[in-house]
């Protein structure tokens, strides 16, 4: 019996032989997912680099109407989730059951607290009538130039809003490794999917830290 | 005896019943054959779609379908075709189920991944057959833009949705099979020592790995764009419609060799058995296949020699794409240097291989006409073009793929097929694919364009000719799938290594016990060792 309540907790699975190949396995799977992470939103750069560089005024003028305040606020609250995160995983691999709860709960709170400011923005944004294909208009640029400025919006709401639709996976990853956490199934032996949850929150920050000063501060060296 | 003893012994087939035990497996034997039943069923969809296509073409005139039904003929038949058959067939079945036990694994790293990846075909599959129900979709599998974002009113949407939900089924097929690769490999089982098939599936899952997200991308623009009109595909918004073809083929491209590559593999596993040798020049076979991995991104440009693209970019792409010409030639020189004074001998699936090598020999020749700039805008868009990628992907893929259900079928099912029908479906597929397809080559260079049912009255003897080899191609296909069902229940037990062959997947009864081995492999030996394997030829020249 007490052995199988050891095997229950290392959660070996049939395939594997021993816990540190599970381990090797798990991590190099979430590496070479998060690799296809990086070609999904790496065509996204890719499209955005093409409009940019053929329309860099109208970007920076498009760019200049974000409100760089909020996203600079809502950029700092994002790495106070990935320190929580990497809390969380070292509270793991000393084995405290309770911090591992509480880093988690903080990482998925500051979590929430990004999509409720991003959710306020893009709010922002509806009413003044800067989404694209919905009677779209930006007053500081020419009638002529729309079709460009709207660009940058088609770009910049299909950017953010993936990146916020995989903050929304990461909550939910989030809401299972709190649950698994609450019922002792981690400890200084087995903490693979907090681990390997975490690689994925950091990615997801990462990709914000990209986001961030390409979306809000390129009209910044036209003003300097 | 031996029957006996064979259907009371427990294996994957027979450890539990009923639908619940098939639609629920965590077994990478099961799941293959899932996906075995799953690409067939799109294999004849896709065929039935040829078949009415040949039929139209057979006269000049637009007899049998209006214009825009034709146009949608092509695109489900290209749509069925690539997607849910020739991307999943060889990685999703014979490399879900041989990879783990060539490696000497009990299973892949992700068992429920692998399932999860099958219910993400079939799910992207039935949106995509919703779509042809519906009334079908008429853009070409290419989906090109602003046809498809601006002017087409057929199904785009609901077809595109079920192929950017298969293509996470085949970017996480990719993802378990470089994990196991990496992790799973028995002890002894060096990165040299792996048979050439998993090398092959290796390279096949990196293209599938940082393919495929690009095309995902691709396919939320062209939403975006066709729902929303938000300008990033449409000039008159600023936005660039050649730039959905850049971003396309970089995926599609690369794509042609996830069809190809696994069939490679096939054929290095198929050329040393019945020759008994080891393959000639192992380390360039092996790395030959990575090459044609990272050459295949560097190309996408020459499907672009004619759409706005400088003609700089043109001769780069141009050049770069002859490269590919040097692994895959290296590949078939290696495979005939493999034969030199081995004991050839002809089962099914060696005819099957020899198929294979000389139709994509023709199949990669022409491929260096169509990459060469000025030969291109001549043969663009032209039979030419269509006779060319049907040389590897149904000469070359679809032969490697039945080569390798002929030779594995033993292992999977503890039965062999019936050798006389098999030989003579093998002929009969050969002679009328060459028939249906080596006309097409005369037709595009004379100047028949693709896409198109009407066309003058001299193209029609070729026409005839292709329709002709098309019928033969049909009933060969069809026998296979009768004798291969008919030898479930009738054919010869098969033992443990009918074939004399030398992989680990062969040291196991047949069909397979259900976790492979009863004790992890030590392997000692490099790949292709033959001197261990005693007796148990069954036929010789």
């Amino acid at each position: 019996m007490a052995d199988h309540a050891h095997v229950e907790t290392l959660a070996l699975r049939e395939q594997f032989d021993t816990a540190a190949q599970q381990k090797d396995a798990s991590t190099l799977g979430m590496w070479i997912f998060l690799i296809t992470e990086i070609m999904f939103f790496g065509g996204m750069f890719m499209v955005y680099t093409v409009y940019r560089s053929a329309y860099p005024d109208v970007f920076a003028i498009a760019s200049s109407t974000l409100n760089v305040y909020i996203g600079a606020a809502n950029t700092v609250v994002l790495l106070c989730s990935s320190l929580t995160m990497v809390l969380a995983v070292r509270a793991a691999q000393l084995g405290q059951k309770k911090a591992i709860v509480t880093f988690i709960v903080l990482t998925l709170i500051l979590g929430f607290v990004f999509l409720g400011v991003k959710a306020y923005e893009w709010n922002e944004k509806f009413q003044e009538h800067h989404i694209p294909g919905l009677s779209f208009h930006l007053e500081e640029v020419a009638p002529g130039l729309q079709g460009q400025a709207q660009l940058f919006f088609s770009l910049y709401f299909a950017m953010t809003g993936l990146h916020a639709l995989h903050m929304v996976i990461g909550a939910g990853i989030m809401f299972v490794l709190i649950r698994h956490a609450m019922q002792g199934r981690y400890n200084a032996e087995y903490y693979t999917p907090v681990d390997v949850g975490g690689l994925y929150w950091h990615f997801v920050d990462i990709i914000w830290i990209f986001l961030f000063p390409l979306l809000y501060l390129i009209d910044r060296h036209l003003k300097g | 005896m031996i029957t006996a003893a064979a259907q009371e012994r427990e294996h994957y087939l027979n450890a539990s019943y009923g639908l619940k035990s098939w639609l629920l497996t965590k077994d990478h034997k099961r799941i293959g054959l899932l996906y075995l039943m799953t690409v067939t069923l799109f294999f004849f969809l896709g065929g039935a779609f040829a078949t009415l296509i040949r039929i139209e073409l057979l006269t000049p005139q637009g007899d049998l379908v209006s214009s825009d039904t034709y146009n949608k003929l092509f695109t489900m038949h290209g749509v069925a075709m690539v997607f849910f058959f020739l991307i999943p067939s060889i990685p999703a079945t014979l490399g879900n189920f041989f990879l783990p036990m060539m490696i000497g694994a009990r299973d892949l790293a992700f068992p429920r991944i692998n399932l999860l990846s099958w219910y993400l075909l079939v799910i992207g599959g039935l949106f995509s057959l919703a779509a042809m129900l519906a009334g079908g979709v008429d853009t070409g599998w290419t989906f090109y833009t602003p046809l498809s974002t601006s002017y087409s009113n057929t199904w785009v949407i609901l077809t595109a949705l079920g192929i950017f939900i298969a293509g996470f089924s085949s970017i996480l097929t990719g993802l378990n099979f470089i994990v196991t690769v990496h992790r799973m490999r028995a002890p002894g089982m060096t990165w040299f020592r792996l048979p050439l098939f998993v090398w092959a599936n290796y390279a096949t899952s990196l293209i599938q790995v940082l393919g495929t997200p690009v095309l995902a991308v691709t396919i939320v623009l062209l939403f975006c764009e066709r729902v929303f009109h938000i300008g990033i595909f449409d000039p008159k918004l600023g936005g660039d419609p050649v730039l959905f073809q850049h971003m396309f083929w970089f995926y599609s491209h690369p794509a042609v060799y996830i069809m190809i590559l696994p069939a490679m593999g096939v054929i290095s596993e198929l050329v040393s058995t019945f020759s008994r040798k080891p393959v000639f020049g192992y380390g360039f076979v092996a790395f030959s296949s990575v090459a044609i991995a990272v050459l295949g991104f560097l190309v996408w440009g020459h499907h672009l020699f004619v759409s706005t693209q400088s003609v700089y970019a043109g001769m780069v792409f141009s050049f770069l794409s002859y490269f590919v010409a040097i692994p895959s030639a290296i590949k078939v020189f290696n495979w005939t240097a493999t034969l030199y004074k081995g004991s050839i001998s002809f089962a099914t699936p060696m005819l099957y291989a020899f198929g294979f090598i000389g139709l994509f020999t023709i199949g990669g020749l022409t491929g260096l006409f169509v990459a060469c700039l000025g030969f291109d805008v001549h043969v663009h868009d032209t039979y030419f073009v269509v006779a060319h990628f049907h040389y590897i992907m149904v000469g070359g893929t679809i032969m490697a793929y039945l080569g390798g259900i002929h030779y594995w079928w033993p292992k999977m099912t503890g039965r062999m097929y019936p050798e006389g029908w098999a030989k003579l479906s093998a002929l009969v597929i050969f002679l009328g694919f060459n028939l249906t397809f080596f006309p097409q080559f005369i037709l595009g260079y004379v100047g028949m364009p693709r896409r198109y049912h009407v066309y003058p009255e001299e193209f029609q003897v070729l026409h005839v000719l292709s329709t002709a080899g098309a019928s033969v191609l049909a009933v060969g296909y069809l026998m296979p799938m009768v004798y291969l069902i008919w030898s479930l229940r009738y054919g010869a037990v098969a033992g443990a290594n009918p074939w004399g062959a030398s992989g680990l997947e062969w040291q196991v009864s047949s069909p397979p016990p259900k976790h492979n081995f009863e004790e992890t492999p030590v392997v000692t030996t490099d790949a292709y060792d033959y001197s261990k394997v005693m007796g148990e030829v069954i036929e010789v020249g």
